[in-house]
């Protein structure tokens, strides 16, 4: 730039005089035209760099703007997935889902005041401070607590980050915060007893959270449970549902894989609020499904049927003198839907006839009876993944007598999930599988050990199907589904012992598809009562049955189990499962 | 339009189309096209999170539309003088509202910038903007070309009115760019190199008494250069905006940034362009605005009036920093400033003061008989151009 040559705008007007003088030769409007030109091409020169500056500031924010939309968002993803994989890492307690991977316990991390009596001050303002923000507790329990001799006192566990907050903001020497974590159950009451509950120190107590406990806190895996929390859910609103028309004081209910032993879900009511273990106390925590064992009554009828034939004492066409009551010693053994005439085995099993199952019974011989319950895991706990397990009660000593009330399922109480496994080995072929709670993984084969000949198991399915179509399990038909079951209304011992009290537990347990049985389902209620709707009965037929019915419909269209459209192949007269229409009874 | 014009059409408007810069008008619409879009896009979700009716801003933003071209239209059939004239005109009136805003304002978000007028809040200060550079040009050019005429004494005095008028706002954002528009143009002027360095170095202290006085300036600064503070979270989450929009965006509609950063439909509407368009759209923009700018500076190269050239370029300056301020903080290249981006922000004061601006530099920029030999004239041969 040859600018100042040219015209100095700060110099002194001395030197000003010096470039007119020079200027002055040449004529004026030249002079002005050169000036002009002068300024203009220092401004066309000017104009190109800063026009180049402003390229480069464009350039640069494209640049930028490359770099981020491009460049950095293909490192996105692997960034957002080292933060879940740290974030796991931090979790002492890892996750327990369903069998679909939906999270039924978590652990959040919290914080947990404690305090350093020896850092304290002033113990008794700290505590009129405290007591401020927990209104809760007690102001001389903390101050006691403060003054303390000792280094570490508990004072509060799991604030919220409000109250963390509040805490901070009181300024108090000697009050420090632990990383705890919180254990949060999102589906609360529906998955209660099988999850079970953690101390406050997150050590499972009971349940999954009990059994698995050590495992839970050394991996970072969740734990998928074989439960599906949708049919969980199903279940427990149907039991509900009973447990309140029929006033019941319990129920209990099982949905389970027939194929491999995969419990789908399991009720036990009355329930609690995992998220909540103060209710959890009494009965409400007991697991009625595992640890509860009952007098089944009629279900086991089903076993009575199914050893009978399967050591080929009897036959399905075999009859048996239903005439009169059986008594022995002091026992007399009726019928409740009382026939008074030879019955077939179809006949007793769909007319529930105790002295049918007990003279079938009597056939097998006690020794063979022991030897089929043995096998059909009734005389040992259940192998589930609980640790919460019911030993079944048998008789001391298993004479005649307990043989004949056996067969119709009193003289012997076994856990609901322990009927519900052998029922499946009825009708899945003959191959009893542990029950279990955790789900099979893509390369694990269910192995169960066989139980009953195909054939039986065949005829077995036969039978219980005849209960639903023609008998005492009629309320549980639900179209297309082809299920079958068995009624079961046992009464309760009364308190000092013996029976007639009236207090029942009725039960209904079935498998469907009967073609090819995929599901075992029990439904369980405990002491119900009679409505004007039901004639006064709170058989299983009536409490549990609709439970089943209602459940088979929710959770078959939820599965994607399509209803059968063939038509049933009905029994013909000749038939070994004919039973004549007329003799249908409710 | 349906009506066709002859180059012999003398009538205004026919003069109008043929002496305007066509190329011009048609990026400064696509620009005003994609501030509507983006309006739709960014604003409800801003006016529904503070309580307001769903298209509050963008009705307000689609009314003030066509008085953004009206205006800039009406201003663009100036002549020079006209243009003179008309800047004087604004310069005076905002100046006074400013001495006005000062004494009796409307406070918000710690400034007093506002006035409200028959129900609308109108900021002076950017009507300051357009106006001073055009005075300054007048200044500068008289300066170098009318010998007794003590013109940069007047342009550095007003300066130093305007500066102060806006420090006590305060408003130092608008204060530094009114600071490097005057700057650049009286560089153009010619500034001796000696002094450019000079005033370069006082801008540069300026910038620093700047930050130790404003506090407001001050945390800003330091929210830049310290990542993990808290407020450096709109930025954060600008940045992750464009991320999330990679090259295709996520679709009209599907960002979510406007529903965290309360200044999505005003200082960071870039992000949501970004989030919600993609590179594609954001690139266009960043396109549009050097396209505006580098076509006016060619203009101005091509001028034989000096006076043109430096009111041209400083308008231009002014239009192009505030375009790189606003895109430079949204990507976290600079410390946030406040700054709108012109035309497609939210904003209608902004959006008129713009409008007036670009209206000038459209008037300056219209083709006048003998302009064609100005680059001629400069070798030597033909002075063709005329004098003021």
């Amino acid at each position: 730039m040859n600018f100042e040559r040219l015209r100095h705008p700060f110099s002194p007007p001395e030197s000003n005089v010096s470039v007119k003088e020079t200027a002055s030769e040449i004529p004026t409007h030249i002079k002005f035209e050169g000036i002009r030109r002068q300024a203009l091409e220092i401004g066309r020169n000017r104009l190109l760099v800063t026009g180049a500056l402003f390229t480069l500031a464009f350039a640069v924010v494209a640049g930028r703007l490359v770099e981020l939309a491009v460049v950095e968002q293909a490192g996105e993803e692997a960034r957002s997935s080292r933060i879940a994989a740290t974030s796991k890492m931090r979790k002492v307690r890892s996750d327990i889902t369903d069998r679909n991977g939906i999270l039924l316990a978590t652990s959040l991390p919290t914080a947990s005041l404690y305090a350093n009596p020896q850092h304290i001050l002033d113990p008794k303002e700290a505590a009129r401070k405290l007591a401020r923000v927990f209104p809760n507790m007690d102001r001389s329990k903390i101050q006691a607590k403060l003054a303390a001799k000792k280094t570490f006192v508990w004072l509060q566990r799991n604030l919220t980050p409000k109250t963390q907050f509040s805490v901070n903001a009181l300024g108090i020497p000697g009050l420090y915060f632990q990383r705890t974590e919180r254990r949060v159950y999102p589906h609360g009451r529906i998955v209660a007893h099988a999850l079970g509950l953690t101390n406050i120190d997150g050590q499972g107590l009971s349940g999954i959270e009990g059994y698995f406990d050590k495992s839970l806190r050394g991996t970072d895996e969740p734990i998928a449970l074989s439960l599906d929390i949708r049919v969980q859910s199903i279940l427990r609103e149907e039991l509900l549902k009973s447990m309140a028309e029929f006033r019941a004081i319990g129920a209990a209910g099982v949905v389970m894989d027939a194929t491999n032993g995969e419990v789908q879900a399991m009720i036990s009511l009355p329930d609690f609020n995992p998220n909540k273990p103060v209710t959890a106390a009494g009965i409400a925590g007991f697991n009625r499904v595992t640890k509860g064992v009952y007098e089944m009554g009629s279900t086991f009828k089903l076993f009575t049927a199914a050893m009978a034939l399967d050591s080929g004492v009897a036959r399905l066409r075999d009859r048996y003198d239903a005439t009169k009551p059986i008594k022995i010693s002091r026992f007399k053994i009726s019928d409740y839907h009382a026939k008074n005439r030879w019955l077939s085995v179809p006949e007793i099993i769909v007319y529930s006839s105790n002295i049918g199952a007990a003279k079938m019974a009597l056939e097998v011989g006690t020794a063979g009876q022991k030897k089929y319950l043995k096998r059909f895991g009734m005389l040992k706990p259940a192998a589930i993944e609980l640790p919460e397990i019911g030993s079944p009660l048998t008789p001391d000593h298993w004479r005649e007598i307990n043989t004949m009330t056996i067969s119709y399922g009193h003289g012997i109480a076994v856990s609901p999930i322990q009927l519900v496994a052998g029922v499946a080995a009825l009708v899945n072929g003959g191959v009893l599988y542990n029950p279990r709670m955790i789900k099979f993984s893509n390369d694990q084969k269910a192995v169960g050990s066989k139980v009953l000949s195909k054939a039986t198991s065949k005829k077995m399915r036969g039978l219980m199907r005849l209960v639903v179509r023609n008998g005492t399990g009629r309320n549980a038909d639900v179209p297309g589904y082809l299920i079958g079951g068995k009624t079961g209304t046992a009464d309760k011992p009364g308190p000092r012992g013996g029976y007639g009290s009236r207090r029942v537990i009725s039960s209904f347990v079935a498998a469907f598809p009967m073609d090819k049985p995929r599901y075992v389902i029990l439904a369980l209620l405990d002491e119900p009562k009679g409505t004007q709707r039901t004639h006064g009965y709170a058989t299983g037929g009536w409490v549990a049955a609709p439970v089943v019915a209602r459940v088979v419909k929710r959770m078959a269209s939820l599965l994607g189990l399509k209803p059968s459209q063939r038509t049933e192949k009905l029994p013909k007269p000749g038939d070994d499962l004919f039973i004549a229409a007329r003799a249908t009874i409710r | 339009m349906n009506t066709t014009f002859s180059r012999t059409d003398e009538s205004l408007f026919g003069r109008w189309w043929w002496t305007i810069d066509r190329w011009m008008i048609a990026a400064i619409i696509a620009i005003l096209a994609m501030g509507a879009i983006l309006a739709l896009a960014a604003s409800p979700a801003v006016a529904e999170r503070i309580g307001l009716d769903t298209f509050y801003f963008a009705q307000r933003q689609f009314i003030v539309l066509p008085f953004v071209l009206i205006v800039m239209f009406a201003v663009s059939l100036l002549n020079r003088s006209g243009v003179r004239q008309f800047a004087v005109i604004c310069f005076g009136l905002a100046v006074l509202l400013m001495i006005y805003t000062l004494m009796d304002g409307t406070e918000i978000k710690g400034a007093t910038r506002w006035v409200t007028f028959a129900g609308f809040s109108i900021q002076p200060s950017e009507f300051v903007k357009p106006s001073f550079a055009i005075i300054a040009a007048w200044m500068f050019s008289a300066w170098r070309l009318k010998e007794d005429f003590p013109g940069y004494m007047v342009a550095v005095g007003l300066y130093l009115t305007v500066v102060a008028l806006l420090l006590m706002q305060p408003d130092v954002g608008m204060a530094i760019l009114v600071s490097v528009v005057w700057g650049v143009q009286f560089f153009l002027a010619g500034l001796p190199m000696l002094l450019v360095l000079a005033i370069g170095i006082i801008f540069i202290s300026g910038g620093f008494a700047a930050y130790f006085n404003f506090e407001h300036v001050q945390s800003r600064i330091d929210r830049f250069f310290d990542p993990a503070s808290t407020e450096a979270y709109q930025v954060m989450r600008s940045l992750e905006a464009f991320r999330n929009g990679g090259v295709f965006g996520r679709g009209p509609g599907e960002g979510h940034v406007k529903e965290v950063l309360p200044d999505a439909h005003a200082d960071f509407i870039f992000a949501v362009a970004g989030e919600e368009f993609g590179l594609v759209m954001t690139l266009l923009i960043v396109g549009l605005f050097l396209f505006v700018v580098l076509r006016g500076f060619a203009r101005a190269f091509k001028e034989t009036d000096l006076f043109v050239q430096l009111a041209v370029a400083g308008l231009l300056v002014q239009f192009g920093l505030q375009a790189i301020i606003n895109m430079a903080s949204t990507l976290n290249l600079m410390p946030t400033k406040g700054m709108t981006l012109p035309f497609i922000s939210y904003g209608g004061s902004s959006m008129l003061a713009l409008a007036i601006g670009l209206g000038m530099v459209l008037a300056l920029t219209r083709e006048r008989p003998g302009q064609e030999n100005a680059w001629r004239d400069l070798g030597g041969r033909d002075m063709g151009g005329r004098l003021i």
